[in-house]
């Protein structure tokens, strides 16, 4: 935890090298503040998918590639942590790919937190958890320009209970398309 | 125990006269008093017919002194008389009621509509009279009035200066997690009456601070769709966005001389501490941490800013000369530590402490380093003193919603400030004000 955010940035640079191959708009990872997972390399789209097309509903909201299944657009966090879960990436490189592809969209990452600690601390701690969102996306070749976050610390719970099962529900980051 | 059930009767009679502001916080509900409670009697005012829709004066002052928690006063249904002027004060009828104190007092209106309080306050055991003054303000201070009565009875039977005639600014959420959900900035009396919102939005607000003249409020608006910090006139409500960078905008909080701001961006990268000139709204960085730097609050002497900061790992509490640019680490107790504000004098800090999972409010020894928790409560954040250091207020929750408490620094007085109303949080106690003149 000592040098999180130290590691955290050396693996977004990491990833920006593994995908310095791929990204389409010669974008550069952005230091980060909160950790990213490592990327595997593996599952990168690749980058000549122009086939593709690219849903979204009514909202402005996107489809799973080739779908009509909503992508999931909220991702949790452990407590006090920045780290992306393992499980999520694969729908992040989707919205990757889909930014990417659609260079005219662009999203607004919101960072939350739950109410536990101190108010202006958490509002911190949303911001790494939307720029650890932000990071990967930057470095999966999203222009830096389609991405804004903001933290709204434990201001906006998406579940007003005090429980265990509602923090970690107010423990997110949200892509809000544009 | 005897003490504490006799403060209980009190505001029960109290209790009528306060639940008249619909928009007020609640009625101030007594968790505790002082182990030992001096024993005064506030006699019923004189006061004329004209005034029979107010609060009885006398009501007021005995609630100030009530829930300071080092008061016990004598409820009214056991006094033997109701004197009004010093010549009908027996001090030995009043001895025998086992007081300490009387005051008494009459209010009159005057032709021009100001209204006077005279008082007179006795020290029942050596017999002898300790104030004789007299307090004038229009009609609409009629609190104000008894506010300043409460102040001086309170500074000369304990040497302290009295707080009652502050005001106390406040988040107040209402709906959250609602589509219809509303947030504003609240100001109030220090006992909660006559609340008013300042600023109303659908987004976010947070972090009211008071400058040290007690006119501006300066604090934090979601309105544009990120954090802005905004500063505004509390007498002509004229708002001024001064910071609207990317990332956060967050923490301000005034100079003691009241000429500059610190405040929290992350325009950088990462959160840091900026100290803001009002004058010519220029930053400077104080901070250069990759790490989390966020609450600053200022030493009295306007030499340090002590701030949060996880550069360590973990949340605690650092002090940084602002002229050396020298940072100290001040908590070394418990794994998180925040958002803490120096006591008047500077000797000690109280600040959010983590202790078995639970935030509590805890007090530091600044020299010797020991750590007192002060709150019994959980999820207990913001800590604000009052300006003559003897209690402070905090939010909490009660039953899921979000209250106001109040502790005295010694941990043996607590009250609590609920709200009907929606969610209230982060509290800001004023520095004195002077609430007779001046715009209030």
């Amino acid at each position: 935890m000592t040098n999180h955010w130290l590691r955290g940035a050396a693996m977004v640079a990491l990833a920006g090298l593994v995908l310095a191959g791929c990204a389409s708009k010669g974008s550069k990872a952005e230091p980060a503040n909160g950790g990213v997972a490592p990327y595997d390399g593996q599952t990168a789209p690749a980058s000549g998918s122009g086939a593709q097309s690219y849903g979204f509903d009514a909202d402005g909201n996107p489809f799973v590639p080739g779908t009509n299944q909503p992508l999931t657009r909220v991702f949790y966090f452990d407590y006090d942590q920045s780290q992306l879960s393992q499980s999520d990436l694969t729908a992040l490189e989707m919205h990757g790919e889909i930014l990417r592809n659609n260079p005219e969209r662009a999203i607004v990452v919101e960072g939350h937190a739950d109410e536990r600690g101190s108010r202006e601390y958490n509002l911190a701690l949303g911001e790494r958890r939307a720029n650890a969102i932000r990071s990967f996306l930057t470095a999966a070749g999203v222009a830096s320009t389609q991405i804004e976050s903001v933290s709204y610390g434990e201001e906006r719970p998406d579940d007003p209970g005090h429980s265990e099962a509602a923090w970690s529900r107010n423990r997110r980051a949200a892509l809000i398309y544009r | 125990m005897r003490i504490l059930t006799g403060v209980f009767l009190v505001l029960a009679v109290l209790v009528a006269a306060s639940v008249r502001a619909a928009e007020s916080l609640d009625t101030i509900i007594i968790d505790a008093g002082a182990d030992r409670q001096t024993r005064i009697a506030i006699v019923p005012f004189g006061q004329g017919p004209e005034f029979a829709n107010l609060q009885p004066m006398a009501d007021i002052i005995g609630f100030d002194l009530s829930r300071s928690g080092q008061f016990a006063p004598l409820p009214k249904q056991n006094m033997l008389s109701y004197p009004n002027q010093p010549k009908d004060v027996f001090l030995r009828d009043w001895r025998v009621l086992g007081v300490e104190y009387v005051a008494i007092g009459t209010v009159a209106a005057d032709a021009s509509g100001s209204i006077t309080a005279s008082y007179h306050l006795f020290d029942v055991v050596n017999e002898r009279q300790m104030l004789s003054e007299t307090v004038t303000g229009s009609r609409r201070h009629w609190r104000d009035v008894a506010h300043r009565v409460s102040d001086r009875l309170y500074e000369s039977i304990t040497g302290i200066r009295g707080a009652f005639s502050t005001k106390i600014l406040y988040v107040l959420a209402r709906n959250i997690g609602t589509p219809g959900a509303s947030y504003s900035i609240e100001i109030a009396d220090s006992d909660g009456e006559r609340s008013r919102s300042l600023f109303t939005s659908p987004q976010p607000v947070m972090s009211p601070a008071w400058s040290p003249d007690g006119r501006r409020v300066a604090y934090v608006s979601f309105e544009t769709g990120r954090q802005a910090i905004v500063l505004q006139d509390i007498f002509t409500g004229q708002r001024d966005l001064i910071t609207n960078f990317t990332g956060i905008n967050s923490s301000p909080v005034f100079s003691p001389d009241g000429r500059n701001l610190t405040l929290v961006l992350s325009k950088d990268g990462n959160p840091e501490i900026y100290l803001m000139s009002l004058a010519d709204r220029r930053l400077r960085r104080l901070t250069q941490h990759p790490g989390i730097d966020t609450e600053p609050s200022w030493s009295e002497d306007g030499r340090f800013v002590i701030f949060t900061s996880d550069r360590g790992g973990r949340p605690q509490i650092y002090q940084l000369d602002i002229t050396t640019n020298m940072i100290e680490r001040l908590t070394f107790v418990g794994n998180y530590n925040a958002r803490a504000r120096l006591l008047p004098g500077g000797k000690h800090m109280v600040f959010v402490h983590r202790r078995e999972s639970l935030d509590h409010i805890a007090w530091q020894d600044l020299a010797r380093g020991d750590v007192r928790v002060l709150t019994q409560t959980t999820l207990d954040e913001s800590p604000s003193v009052a300006p003559n250091g003897t209690m402070l207020i905090y939010a909490t929750q009660d039953r899921g919603r979000g209250i106001l408490g109040v502790v005295s620094l010694d941990g043996r007085v607590r009250y609590r400030l609920p709200s009907s109303a929606g969610d209230v949080r982060e509290p800001s106690w004023s520095p004195y004000l002077d609430t007779l003149n001046g715009g209030w």
